[in-house]
């Protein structure tokens, strides 16, 4: 068996794709929305430096990524050794040199690297404007409003994904995605105005 | 030594892989291997099965490495058919 057959065969068994993709799609949001949550506070607190808003945004991004990934590995690692026990304990036989056994040590890292990358990649992506501005590419909306513009675009993005995953309508998936960003939003705006 | 033409293996394996690509694995191992596989039973976690493979020269060390790696493990060996292999130069 070659090696990329020997990989293929490890995913399929693992089932890792279909969780990486859930994961992908589940912190992907997470980041998503807390980098609109982040600029949306910054845009209704009025002037801040924007290198206090691109540290902020990045803060959070890095705590995402490492939170993700923590997590799920941490996770993953203790439901596959379940997993694995439970069948070591039907087939009455240790799985260790099976392919069982290297599937379980290899995919908590797999989806733990997409719990973590995706909140951070998504959160990289939607602060670009900020250091893009910041470097003297001016964005015609303002760096801020570009920034919760490419919120938005994520989010629906993600939603759309989501769609085509379940084969219901991308459009209304997309377009269900923007309006939780948007009640987010509302709800910003209502406490900031009060605050 | 004698090679071995057939055998039958009662077989206890995971649900994953499935049947055919089960099948389809042990097959590949050598071209002239024929493999029959029967599901006799099916479990929450498991299956038990029976393999038979055919071939001019079969080498069971190979099919229960391959059976292992698969997760699976070798309850029995319940037939055998051995024919006497032609003598050398060296007898």
């Amino acid at each position: 068996m070659s090696l990329i057959q020997n990989i293929r065969s490890l995913w399929k068994l693992s089932q890792a794709g279909q969780i990486a993709r859930r994961y992908f799609v589940t912190n992907g949001f997470d980041g998503a929305l807390t980098m609109l949550g982040i600029l949306l506070g910054f845009y209704t607190g009025g002037d801040t430096s924007l290198r206090i808003v691109i540290n902020a945004c990045l803060g959070a991004a890095i705590a995402l990524g490492i939170s993700g990934f923590t997590s799920a590995y941490l996770s993953e690692t203790e439901e596959r050794k379940k997993e694995l026990k439970e069948l070591e304990e039907s087939l009455v036989s240790p799985l260790e040199e099976s392919d069982y056994g290297r599937a379980s040590q290899i995919t908590p890292w797999v989806i733990a690297a997409v719990n973590g990358l995706s909140p951070f990649l998504i959160s990289l992506f939607i602060i670009m404007p900020l250091w893009l501005d910041k470097i003297g590419v001016a964005m015609p909306l303002g760096p801020l409003e570009t920034g919760i513009g490419f919120s938005f675009l994520t989010i629906l993005f993600l939603g759309i994904f989501l769609g085509r995953i379940s084969g219901t309508f991308w459009l209304w998936s997309g377009l269900r995605a923007v309006l939780i960003g948007l009640a987010t939003a509302g709800i910003i705006f209502l406490i900031s105005s009060n605050s | 030594m004698a090679i071995v033409k057939r055998i039958l293996l009662d077989v206890l394996k995971p649900h994953h892989p499935g049947s055919l690509e089960f099948a389809q694995t042990l097959a590949d191992l050598d071209p002239g291997y024929r493999v029959n596989l029967r599901v006799e039973e099916v479990d929450e976690n498991t299956e038990s099965i029976v393999v038979v493979i055919e071939s001019e020269n079969i080498r069971f060390d190979e099919i229960d490495q391959a059976i292992k790696k698969m997760g699976g493990t070798i309850h029995s060996v319940d037939e055998v058919d051995a024919e006497g292999s032609p003598p050398t130069a060296a007898d």
